[in-house]
């Protein structure tokens, strides 16, 4: 989807503002969200990228204003309520009006080392990867208006394969119902004036990680 | 504190102030219902505040610096070379180290979220989650590190990393001149977060304490 938060490229934001000593949690409610979204993801009811997805869906004047685990908090709602794992009368109630539903797994003490280590999204593939570094290729020009990892700015644009980083779970798929439908993920970098145009820093190269069905051959 | 409390409350404009309570009010029904369990959430905020960190990294670093075996494999294979070692409990897959030279600085940002490398680095700090971060670094990453007071000669190459997968980038600094014969528990000292973004620079051994 073509939303606010697909940000690069974009100008009117102002200077980055890094923050001295900055602590891990500037409140209290920020790790208990974090936490939360952890445990909650244990389950195994949603992906990240469902979750990456159900943020992008926030609308831009909420996306833009909120802070990052506000947003994180609010998603976390959207989900809850969306599997019917509460009820929204409960959340004005502030506590529990009925009986949990049964739920495939739950994060308990001794399981926390395992939301800690973060999960592998490489899987086995019997396809052959289309390309190889050196290949030139050309971005898609495409403007799904469900989840991709292909930013606007790197649309429609030639770039050279770099690395070849596995077959990997594919965001666009697993978040419209099509499953991890795994893909070759490729490296490919771009110089800052085909992205950018000619007064572009001549001297700037950026890199996205590209699926495969994100990629043709360049003339 | 408190003025930067006032700053961040200020700067996200909404409703902070009740957050606590409605994220207490969501803990507490997930809680009744049985989806999850406080102590495990308990266990999770203490170890983003005591042992996940940049000091992860920082070591990684320091022995890439001192070990030339082993940032050979550390820029082969990041996931491998790091878990081989033991620093972390396990890093997790896709660790990429990309390493800084004098005619290359690289510098890793997410454009469509926040992805960041948390198992070597931390939680990102508030300005890689940032609007102005995440949609200036792709086309003005000079104008950027400015900000964060870097300037690099014009004939070095800026190579920007956007991580749009699930693949996590890691900066190998450049090891600071007059740190020859350091020990890797000195080196580490000069390793700054910042710098292993791409946003920074190491300390030089002027900057740290002897």
């Amino acid at each position: 989807m073509n939303g606010v938060h697909d940000m690069g490229g974009m100008q009117c934001f102002g200077p980055v503002k890094p923050e001295p000593n900055e602590p891990v949690f500037h409140e209290k409610w920020e790790g208990r969200v974090l936490a939360m979204q952890r445990a909650m993801g244990f389950l195994g009811l949603w992906n990240i990228d469902q979750s990456r997805s159900s943020l992008e869906q926030l609308p831009p004047s909420v996306y833009l204003s909120v802070s990052y685990y506000q947003k994180w908090f609010l998603g976390l709602a959207h989900r809850v309520l969306a599997h019917g794992l509460l009820g929204e009368d409960e959340i004005a109630a502030g506590k529990s009006l009925r009986p949990g539903m049964k739920v495939p797994r739950k994060l308990t003490l001794d399981l926390v080392e395992r939301v800690m280590n973060r999960g592998n999204f490489a899987r086995p593939t019997n396809q052959a990867a289309r390309f190889k570094p050196g290949d030139k290729v050309r971005t898609k020009n495409f403007q799904p208006v469900t989840h991709t990892r292909l930013p606007r700015y790197a649309r429609d644009k030639v770039g050279t394969v770099e690395a070849v980083r596995g077959c990997h779970v594919f965001p666009d798929s697993v978040t419209t119902g099509g499953g991890e439908n795994p893909q070759w993920l490729y490296t490919v970098v771009f110089d800052g004036q085909e992205l950018w145009g000619e007064d572009s820093d001549p001297a700037l190269k950026v890199s996205i990680e590209a699926f495969e069905p994100y990629l043709q051959p360049a003339a | 504190m408190d003025t930067h409390d006032h700053d961040h409350r200020h700067e996200h404009g909404s409703d902070l102030s009740d957050m606590q309570a409605r994220v207490r009010a969501l803990e507490s029904i997930l809680s009744e219902k049985g989806y999850i369990d406080p102590a495990a959430l308990d266990r999770i905020v203490e170890a983003f505040e005591t042992k996940i960190g940049p000091h992860n990294g920082a070591r990684i670093v320091a022995k890439a610096w001192s070990d030339p075996a082993f940032k050979r494999r550390l820029l082969a294979d990041g996931t491998e070379a790091v878990n081989a070692e033991g620093f972390v409990s396990r890093v997790g897959s896709h660790l990429v180290a990309v390493e800084n030279t004098e005619q290359q600085h690289n510098m890793v940002v997410c454009t469509l979220c926040s992805c960041y490398p948390w198992e070597v680095l931390g939680l990102p700090p508030v300005w890689y989650k940032s609007a102005a971060y995440r949609s200036r670094a792709v086309i003005d990453p000079r104008g950027v590190l400015k900000e964060f007071g870097v300037t690099l000669p014009a004939s070095t190459q800026i190579r920007v990393w956007d991580s749009t997968a699930e693949t996590r980038f890691l900066v190998l600094p450049m090891r600071p001149k007059g740190t020859e014969g350091w020990s890797e528990e000195r080196l580490a000292a000069l390793v700054t977060r910042d710098s292993m973004v791409g946003t920074g620079l190491a300390k030089e051994p002027a900057e740290v304490a002897q």
